[in-house]
């Protein structure tokens, strides 16, 4: 069986210029990547801003050449066959603002449709059934300059799927879309996939709840690298073994977090400031370990206002790998990776 | 899965080419007329310009012929606005709006979608050209006398292919200079105003000075169309016709297989190195 995506040790690297008198610098984008896609599936790529994931989807969509190893989509190499990839992949990505904002949304879908050579005609009618699932054959006569940014990325994703594509790339859909949106998208794509059991999606997002909803097998990426890849549960599966707890404490100051270091049992622990208290996520080795945290925080007159023992989610997962949590790498990320948003 | 992948055919890949510059050309000729303000920016504020020349001309006595060069020079400003701001800026907008890695995934060629840009572009500007002929003809009573009616269809055909591949040709250009080519277009639109003659004989330049002035295809193309629309102005003209036609050929020629080659440039720098198609940064 020929996969839909390979990738064999597959790096990127950009040459970012400096000033004049400065050699240009090196920033590695993707590093070392091999993983494998099977047709019919939906592979989620799972990491914060900057960890590879558009640089990964620019390489397979041709849009990029690779600094060194092989890339393959439907057995074609991305470099050498990029003509054989074009007529059977498409692209949506978060946030676009393709196509013409003077032109209507039917005009616009039928324009991208002519450029993969479907008669307008068919043209029309996939436009007319994809909008009516979506939800927007209200407005296919609406400027698309007059859509609101949800509808606007609704235009998009029928965009995307308008041509049938046996690859289809999803970078971030789901971007600055409110939670209803994002839904209808989500739900979309999943039909989409159940009744093109053929075809193939793969989707970028820093969404846990997105990667874990829809995707049948995760890659998790960071700083270029797949730390990870596997079913979302047989990769929470692996923590299960730990302990793994919720606090609310009263004290948002962090001095106690030294204390909580130097706890035996505490795998990983991340401290997030809110509004008036803190939110202390625990990985522990073992149940037992709980008591000396509580101690700890008892000593330092911290007061717990809500103890949960949960399921491990793939953010757990994420942190456990990384050993921080995604907001916090993106919070502290100064735009490592020049081609992610 | 890939065996059952059907490459397009030959017949289909042209079919494709043809498909593709028609649904290019379409927010055009369709869109752009939707933006009612071209009827003032594009019609009013030529005609304006032209009255101004006009008056001129009257007030010193110049050829009467001189009122209808001005006339056939305001409309055809709207071709050169219309390479240098709609066709030589495209493909930077279109990268910024995010239209250009969408182009260059496709499966069509980006020759292609230059195409149709330029010939949506033609379209809706010869629409703008005529009502500012038609109305500066109208207003200053311009007597038109076509000398040779297919000879002028070609002239106008040669001129327009030769300009929109500059167009094209440029577009690649100032996608590769990016912000730097916003300043070249600025300072490129009054001089050619000038030394292509829009409003008065480029003969009046010298002959070195309008023969360098000709590498602008509207330069010949205009003197060209004066000599075979105002039978007296052959006095005026720049060079014989017959050679206008053979260096606005030429023209066409280079400036096409400019377009294509710097496009094909443009499309190998954009994915080794991955800027071209980036907007973010």
């Amino acid at each position: 069986m020929i996969l839909a995506i390979q990738t064999n040790h597959l790096s990127r690297i950009y040459k970012i210029r400096g000033g004049k008198k400065n050699s240009p610098k090196e920033l590695v984008a993707l590093q070392d990547v091999s993983m494998e896609v099977h047709p019919g599936e939906l592979f989620g790529l799972l990491g914060p801003n900057g960890a590879g994931k558009t640089t990964l989807i620019k390489i397979l969509t041709t849009l990029l050449a690779p600094t060194s190893g092989t890339a393959l989509v439907c057995g074609y190499d991305v470099v050498k066959e990029a003509h054989k990839i074009r007529p059977i992949i498409n692209m949506v990505s978060g946030g676009e603002s393709s196509g013409y904002g003077l032109l209507t949304v039917r005009e616009n879908l039928w324009m991208f449709a002519q450029f993969y050579g479907l008669s307008s005609k068919e043209a029309n009618r996939r436009i007319a059934q994809l909008l009516e699932v979506v939800g927007l054959s209200d407005r296919i006569n609406t400027k698309s300059s007059d859509l609101s940014t949800g509808l606007r990325q609704k235009m998009n994703i029928v965009r995307g799927f308008l041509t049938d594509p046996q690859v289809l790339f999803l970078d971030e859909p789901t971007l600055g879309l409110d939670v209803g949106a994002s839904r209808d998208v989500r739900r979309f794509i999943r039909q989409w996939l159940d009744d093109h059991p053929e075809r193939t999606i793969l989707l970028t997002t820093h969404y846990m709840a997105e990667a874990e909803e829809l995707c049948d097998r995760v890659a998790i990426i960071n700083q270029g690298r797949v730390l990870a890849c596997d079913t979302p549960a047989s990769l929470k599966h692996h923590l299960q073994r730990e302990a793994i707890y919720h606090l609310e404490v009263s004290q948002v100051e962090n001095h106690y977090s030294e204390h909580l270091k130097a706890i035996q049992g505490i795998r990983k622990f991340l401290l997030r400031p809110r509004d008036g208290y803190a939110v202390l996520e625990l990985i522990l080795d073992q149940d037992e370990t709980l008591a000396a945290v509580v101690n700890a925080l008892t000593q330092n007159k911290v007061r717990i206002i809500n103890l949960q023992k949960r399921e491990p989610t793939l953010e757990d997962v994420f942190v456990d790998l990384v050993g921080k949590s995604m907001e916090d790498i993106e919070r502290g990320n100064n735009g490592a990776n020049p081609s992610e948003s | 899965m890939a065996t059952t992948v059907p490459i397009l055919p030959k017949a289909s890949a042209w079919k494709l080419f043809f498909k593709t510059v028609f649904a290019r050309a379409y927010p055009r000729v369709v869109g752009q007329q939707r933006e009612k303000s071209w009827m003032f920016f594009d019609i009013f504020l030529p005609i304006l310009s032209i009255a101004a020349y006009v008056y001129v001309y009257r007030a010193i006595g110049a050829p009467e012929e001189y009122i209808g060069f001005v006339v056939m020079g305001g409309a055809m400003t709207a071709f050169w606005l219309n390479v240098l701001w709609s066709m030589s800026s495209q493909l930077y907008w279109e990268k910024e709006q995010g239209n250009l890695a969408l182009y260059i995934m496709s499966p069509s060629s980006m020759m292609a979608i230059l195409l149709g840009m330029a010939l949506g572009g033609m379209l809706a500007t010869l629409l703008r050209a005529s009502v500012i002929l038609f109305i500066g003809g109208w207003l200053f009573q311009v007597r038109f006398v076509v000398v040779d009616f297919w000879l002028l269809i070609l002239v106008f055909f040669l001129t327009m292919t030769a300009l929109y591949g500059l167009g094209m040709m440029s577009a690649s250009l100032f996608l590769l200079l990016s912000r730097e080519a916003w300043h070249l277009a600025n300072l490129a639109q009054e001089p050619i105003y000038l030394i292509s003659g829009f409003y008065f004989p480029v003969k009046n330049l010298g002959f070195w000075i309008a023969l360098g002035a000709s590498l602008i295809p509207l330069t010949m193309g205009l003197d060209a169309m004066r000599q075979l629309i105002f039978p007296s102005a052959t006095q005026f003209g720049f060079l014989d016709v017959r050679i206008e036609v053979i260096g606005l050929a030429v023209l066409c020629i280079i400036f096409l297989l400019g377009a294509r080659l710097l496009l094909n440039y443009m499309e190998k720098l954009a994915i080794q190195e991955g800027r071209l198609t980036e907007s973010r940064r």
